[in-house]
């Protein structure tokens, strides 16, 4: 079938920080580029999902007046705290303890969504033409194998792939360059990262889930500016994890709880551990009184420096967490998914003035405050892999002593989908049932992200292998995507004593969990009809 | 033929409402807005007559803020002609709505006018009807199906009995049901060209309307929550906990 073909200078694939930050800086260095920037949500933002203390290093130098220009950043951190959790007390630390990639004081407390929309405003007045609800859905490449643009997604194809009365087919994005911003886990900066080897001689990526929860509280318990971070109960020393809690504007807190995703207990729910969490004395009386407003969950880069790919290839760049850009010890990606486009815009600017290759990005990378930034903190994660006490005194070390600067670099060994042990051999978790005040199932939460998919639409979760999970990974591992889905899409039922797999994809929040956790990596995530899923707010 | 098709911006259907906590509305910072659905078949029908060359031109007209012109963007982008913005701030009654219509269809002259049955938001389902009065037109309301005659359109409505068919005509208000059609996508290019196409902005003062609310709204409030089920053993067990707890039979 023939699509029609819209030609673009670039072609911008995803609306969050990096992507939004490549054309505004695009623009800013020539004016007279046409570029096109594609998102997969039903607006702007709705599909960003961040804690957010955000560090305003990039955007001071994208929009360095960005204060009279009625961004949403407004609640600068104004208090620290950061406690170990037992099971029913916490020990508070010194915050002047901490490594200063953790301290706040110049940081502000956003919704990362909002900012989203703030910058797309700001880009479209510059030029830029945006199109929400676009999923880019495939790569297209010329003859001698360059990237030669996006293709978006048909729309109005039924379960089994017909046609329906609506159908509009897909287009053609072709872009001197594209870049890719998907965030983390793109579905289709995973297949470049595959056709082009740009993970090679790197250690594999590494992830986690996060989830966030937007509560309004009491007012006597609300201390605009307050950031507050957890580590310990209710994960075990084996586990890398903790929490967040941010004292926003309008009696809000961000709640959240981060689980890398290389744990090792099938039976571990990462959902529940996040509901368990906030049952721990010094969160309840917090948020007691209060009422949850927002929920979501989206899966994190937490490789960094060793497993970040290259981000070049023929005819495109791979920017923010679709590369992966985010910086662990600092809990921050915002800023580094951000400057990376900016590096990636003028990459591109010279590109095309100069004729400049466009791995004249690495160069420009290395020169750069992200390059040291993440280099300094490559060793915090890995450290993690010997449980939370020697992560914490080698992190103490290497962060607070040398500053980054020890002179080795720890590796990542293992895939997350590969530290899955045996179901037998793990103990199974008691999770206690939700009390619909403080806790809350699966379905009420998913509910209140305004998640929607189309009827009638191809499932965009795809088994390579229909029969793995029950045959193998049920058996093998109990399903672990019964738990690791933060959304329940996932579902083995019993009917006439024969297991099922169900997948509820209309549930599905776009996380991509189940894409990097699957025990065999037989889930492949792929776009939806355009608009599809979540709608979350002020995330 | 020209058709005007009203559409209205309202919180995505998709969102969970939340309720202020005084009690005087609901939250609408930060939450998705979008098209009333009934309005994307009012939209698609009059696109479709079009197309069937029974109609020359199709307006989009939208009453409220400033960023309902996204709204009228949308319509325009789906395949209306142009647009027209009537600019009120907060709440705009259905009475206001069919004032500033009425005002329109006096500038405008259009053969019909075609709105969804509805708005998702405040379920008044009043603006066509009070329309079609001001107008003297006659009216044919929650249309699943539309057939244009000569000087006349005979539509099918859903009615609570079934399915009615009556001959209404033109010029005429349709208010439309979300069966009459399937409403399409907007095409990237499409979207493109709707960027271009004009949206002529009026304010509602300069039409001399007052979009002041007549209606005293004393409170808002959520519904009560529903309480969790119980299984039952046994019907016997049904049966006394019908009588004795929920004391219904």
């Amino acid at each position: 079938m023939n699509r029609e073909v819209m030609e673009y200078d670039v072609v911008i694939v995803g609306g969050g920080p990096s992507g939004l930050s490549t054309a505004i800086k695009l623009k800013q260095l020539d004016t007279n580029l046409n570029i096109c920037l594609l998102e997969k949500a039903s607006e702007i933002g709705a599909h960003i999902l961040s804690g957010n203390v955000f560090e305003t290093r990039a955007l001071d130098e994208l929009i360095p007046n960005w204060k009279e220009l009625n961004s949403p950043i407004k609640t600068k951190v104004s208090k620290e705290k950061f406690l170990f959790l037992g099971k029913t007390k916490s020990l508070s630390w010194p915050t002047w303890l901490l490594p200063s990639v953790q301290q706040n004081h110049n940081n502000y407390i956003i919704s990362l969504a909002n900012l989203c929309r703030w910058l797309a405003e700001q880009a479209e007045a510059l030029g830029v033409e945006i199109f929400p609800g676009f999923p880019a859905s495939e790569v297209l490449y010329n003859d001698d194998g360059s990237v030669k643009g996006v293709a978006t997604q048909d729309m109005g194809i039924d379960k089994e792939g017909n046609k329906k009365d609506g159908f509009e087919p897909g287009i053609e994005l072709v872009g001197k360059v594209t870049v890719f911003a998907e965030g983390c886990r793109g579905h289709l900066g995973k297949q470049l990262i595959q056709k082009y080897e740009l993970d090679k001689g790197k250690d594999p990526q590494q992830y986690g889930i996060g989830f966030k929860e937007i509560w309004e509280i009491d007012d006597k318990n609300h201390e605009k500016g307050l950031v507050m971070h957890t580590a310990g109960w209710p994960l075990d020393n084996n586990t890398y994890g903790g929490s967040f809690m941010y004292h926003a504007e309008n009696k809000q807190v961000f709640l959240g709880y981060v689980i890398g995703l290389d744990y090792k207990n099938p039976h571990l729910s990462p959902f529940d551990e996040f509901q368990r969490f906030k049952t721990h004395p010094s969160i309840k009386k917090i948020i007691e009184g209060g009422k949850r407003i927002s929920y979501g969950a989206r899966a994190l880069i937490e490789g960094g420096f060793q497993s970040l790919p290259k981000m070049y290839m023929p005819g495109a760049l791979l920017v923010g967490c679709d590369a992966g850009t985010l910086n662990m010890p600092k809990i921050k990606g915002s800023h580094t998914a951000m400057k990376s486009g900016m590096i990636a815009a003028e990459t591109i600017f010279d590109h095309f003035k100069s004729n400049k290759e466009l791995s004249s990005f690495e160069e420009k990378f290395k020169a750069s405050w992200l390059y040291k930034e993440l280099y300094e903190a490559r060793n915090v994660k890995p450290s993690f892999s010997w449980g939370l006490i020697l992560g914490i005194i080698f992190t103490g070390i290497d962060q607070i002593l040398f500053r980054g600067k020890l002179p080795f670099t720890l590796k990542h060994k293992h895939a997350d989908h590969e530290t899955l042990k045996l179901a037998d051999e793990m103990p199974k978790i008691n999770y206690p049932k939700p009390d619909n005040i403080i806790t809350f199932d699966k379905t009420s939460s998913v509910y209140l992200t305004g998640t929607n998919h189309t009827d009638n639409q191809p499932v965009h979760l795809k088994l390579k292998d229909p029969n793995l999970p029950i045959s193998y990974t049920l058996e093998k591992f109990d399903e672990p995507a019964q738990r690791y889905c933060p959304a329940g899409v996932y579902e083995v039922q019993k009917e006439n004593n024969i297991n099922k797999f169900v997948i509820n994809s209309q549930n599905c929040i776009h996380c991509k969990t189940c894409d990097i956790k699957e025990p065999s990596q037989n889930i492949i995530w792929v776009t939806p009809e355009g608009g599809g899923g979540p709608k979350y707010g002020n995330m | 033929m020209k058709i005007l098709v009203a559409v209205k911006r309202v919180i995505d259907y998709n969102v969970q409402i939340r309720v202020k906590e005084d009690g005087t509305g609901i939250v609408t910072e930060n939450v998705k807005m979008s098209t009333n659905p009934p309005d994307d078949n009012a939209i698609e029908e009059a696109v479709k007559i079009k197309e069937a060359g029974k109609a020359t031109e199709v307006v989009a007209i939208s009453v409220g803020e400033e960023k309902a012109q996204e709204t009228v963007r949308k319509a325009l982008a789906v395949g209306a002609d142009r647009g027209i913005l009537v600019k009120a701030e907060g709440t705009v009654e259905p009475l206001a709505v069919s004032k500033i219509l009425q005002k329109i269809v006096e500038k405008e002259k259009p053969d019909l006018v075609f709105m969804g049955k509805q708005a998702i938001d405040d379920d008044c389902n009043q603006t066509g009807q009070m329309l079609a009065a001001l107008l003297n037109w006659p009216q044919a309301t929650f249309a699943s199906k539309i057939d244009v005659k000569e000087k006349s359109l005979e539509v099918t409505r859903e009615v609570d009995e079934g399915l009615e068919t009556i001959e209404v005509n033109v010029p005429a208000i349709v208010t439309c049901d979300l069966r009459l059609n399937e409403p399409r996508y907007a095409s990237l290019p499409n979207i493109m060209k709707a960027k271009k196409k004009p949206i002529e902005q009026i304010n509602a003062s300069d039409l001399g309307i007052d979009t002041k609310p007549r209606i005293d709204q004393i409170k808002v409030e959520e519904p009560p929550k529903r309480k969790a089920g119980i299984k039952v053993a046994s019907v016997e067990e049904l049966v006394q906990k019908l009588k004795n707890e929920a004391k219904v039979i």
